[in-house]
């Protein structure tokens, strides 16, 4: 007699698993490692290829000094073309500016869907336009943003400012939603109880529900910074672009993106090349943001 | 002490702690308290009537509750039991569409009148829940503090107070070194007895407890359970579990729920031993629920 297996002492009745079962199993997980590989293909040339023309890119001058807009041809050893000072410097502002606009804002709308709003009517077509918004092209908020306020001359022509309001109206729908989304993992209870020991409402939500949902609503506003720091389309008509070193957002600024979009156009190798310096360190700028979202997430004090 | 029958919460008041001003009454301690003949309050409740939307949950209670028994209520799943203790509190209307109708007497006093202070009710009833909800961001301290702080005590008065708080609890002894650690790095049982901490740290007159031990373990509970013996010195305290041997131990007093009405409501021993309704008898002998 045989020494009884798992299977007639534990799950009696329970057949063994067939061979053919475990075919299948095998053939399928093969099919789906391939199709991942397959995926993966694309991100893995993108990244090679940023890394191989874009660290090329950065000498020494690449971030200290400004495009000089001159088109230098090889051998003219005096000529530069400058780095993409002015751009960095462009994308931080415009994109700090806009997240001070959205953010707080995306943040409030959030928190009167989801503490005063809940299911009526009003808050449901809020939501409703939230979505039309995450589904309008970002070209769509830049020109939208030319025709009010440049094309209007309100404080001048193409000014910095205009490029983070652009920015802002495309983050603050996703600002929108990812905190949404974040408050409503708030525990009830935890809203009750407060409630329980006399607390009004909005110190409930000052002192609890925003606490509480901190890292999750951190996470989600980063993830709309690094989106709003790689859109072009918005920036092309407001902020329009400038080679010198801006520092108030009252002027044209030059930004990353545009920078890309601008030397991406010329038919100089060397000014070609810098378009991949200045992606690649935009790659890295949104990188570093995610990684920080992530970070946050971790934290995070929800499931 | 005896209140003047007024009818609003808002012009004259109880002596003590006036529900219509934020502020908590000046701290004393639990044996201050006691000489002071500080006493829970009694509670009545008439013809109450629960809705969720166009469902009645709750059809018409009247029910007394005494001043510093324990009264437990008992009764089989969805009988309306937590609508009940939700609608004392003000708790219910905080549900969309939820509302309720008839009157909830706390010294006489109407928490449903127009003009009365929402806060204030609810910091005159404290509430602890069926899952221990400690403030996932406060430190052990501040959890307790949370409500003092509402109330805008702070300092020696605070810290003072947080710990007779804990003592009250019984968790003083198992947290005094690590007063600053997360609440909720606290075992189930220790954050139930935090929740309970914080609201007894604000002297509520009324403390309601809807299965507060059904999610803990059997020495956790014992510990609550004298706890509410302990409690009743100072406080009125309903009950809501279901558990009869724990209504059995804790409670003065027994109301019996079944489908959104007060079937039966007497001396715990009366309800247990020799109840008058046939429905009683065979909910606590275990023949339904
Ligand atoms: N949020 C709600 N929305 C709609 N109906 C509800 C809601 N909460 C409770 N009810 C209904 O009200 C009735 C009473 O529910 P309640 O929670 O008071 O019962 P309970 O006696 O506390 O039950 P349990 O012992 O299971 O906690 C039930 O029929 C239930 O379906
Ligand atoms: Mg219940």
């Amino acid at each position: 007699m045989s020494a009884p297996t798992f299977n007639e002492a534990g799950l009696r009745g329970l057949p063994p698993v067939s061979p053919g079962r475990v075919r299948k199993d095998r053939i399928a997980r093969t099919f789906i490692g391939a199709l991942t590989l397959i995926a993966l293909v694309p991100l893995v040339l993108v990244v090679f290829y940023l890394l191989k023309q874009g660290l090329g890119a950065w000498n020494g001058d690449f971030f200290t000094t400004d495009p000089t807009g001159r088109t230098c041809f090889p051998g003219q050893t005096t000529c530069s073309i400058g780095g993409v000072r002015s751009a960095i410097l462009g994308t931080l502002e415009i994109v700090a500016l806009a997240s001070v606009i959205a953010i707080p804002f995306g943040t409030a709308v959030a928190v009167y869907l989801v503490e005063y709003g809940k299911q009526s009517k009003f808050a449901n077509t809020v939501r409703y336009f939230v979505d039309v918004m995450t589904g309008v092209p970002s070209v769509a908020f830049g020109l939208f943003v030319y025709i009010v306020l440049v094309a209007s001359g309100i404080g001048g022509s193409y000014a910095g400012w205009k490029g983070s309001v652009a920015l802002a109206l495309l983050m603050l729908p996703i600002v929108v939603r990812s905190s949404e989304v974040v408050l409503n993992l708030v525990p009830n209870q935890l809203r009750e109880s407060a409630l329980a020991l006399g607390a009004p409402r909005w110190k409930v939500i000052w002192s609890v529900v925003l606490p509480t949902a901190r890292s999750g609503l951190i996470t989600g506003s980063l993830l709309a910074v690094a989106r709003a720091a790689g859109e072009t389309a918005p920036l092309l008509f407001t902020a329009f672009a400038t080679n010198e070193l801006v520092f108030g957002l009252g002027q044209p600024m030059n930004s990353l993106p545009l920078q890309i979009f601008n030397d991406v156009r010329t038919p100089q190798d060397a000014i070609v090349q810098r378009a991949w310096g200045a992606a690649l360190f935009l790659v890295l700028l949104i990188l570093i943001l995610n990684l920080v979202a992530r970070l946050a997430q971790r934290r995070s004090r929800l499931a | 002490m005896t209140p003047e029958p007024t009818t609003t919460l808002t012009d004259v008041d109880l002596p003590e702690t006036p529900l219509t001003t934020p502020e908590v009454p000046a701290h004393e301690s639990a044996s201050e308290a006691a000489a002071n003949g500080k006493n829970g309050r009694r509670l009545s409740l008439q013809d109450l009537k629960a809705f969720y939307g166009d469902n009645e949950a709750v059809h018409g209670i009247n029910l007394e509750y005494n001043p510093n028994e324990v009264t437990a209520m008992i009764g089989p799943s969805g009988c309306g039991k937590s609508t009940v203790l939700r609608c004392i509190n003000r708790m219910h209307e905080e549900i969309p569409g939820a509302y309720s109708t008839g009157k909830v007497l706390l010294d006489g006093l109407d928490v449903y009148a127009s003009d009365v202070d929402l806060t204030a009710v609810r910091r005159a009833i404290g509430m602890v829940f069926q899952k221990p909800t400690p403030f996932p961001t406060l430190s052990i301290f501040d959890n307790v503090a949370a409500g003092l702080k509402l109330a805008g005590i702070k300092g020696v008065e605070a810290s003072d107070r947080v710990e007779w708080a804990l003592k009250g609890a019984g968790l003083w002894n198992e947290v005094k070194d690590r007063l600053n650690s997360p609440g909720i790095g606290l075992s189930g049982g220790q954050q139930q007895r935090l929740c309970i901490a914080r609201t007894i740290a604000v002297e509520p007159e009324l403390i309601l407890m809807d299965e507060p031990c059904s999610a803990l373990d059997p020495i956790a509970t014992l510990r609550v359970e004298e706890l509410i013996q302990e409690l009743k010195e100072q406080f009125t305290i309903v009950i809501v579990t279901h558990n009869m041997q724990q209504a059995a131990r804790v409670a003065d007093r027994t109301a019996f729920f079944l489908l959104g009405d007060l079937v039966e409501v007497g001396p715990t021993e009366s309800i247990f031993t020799n109840p008058t309704d046939s429905r009683t008898e065979e909910y606590v002998s275990g023949k339904f629920g």
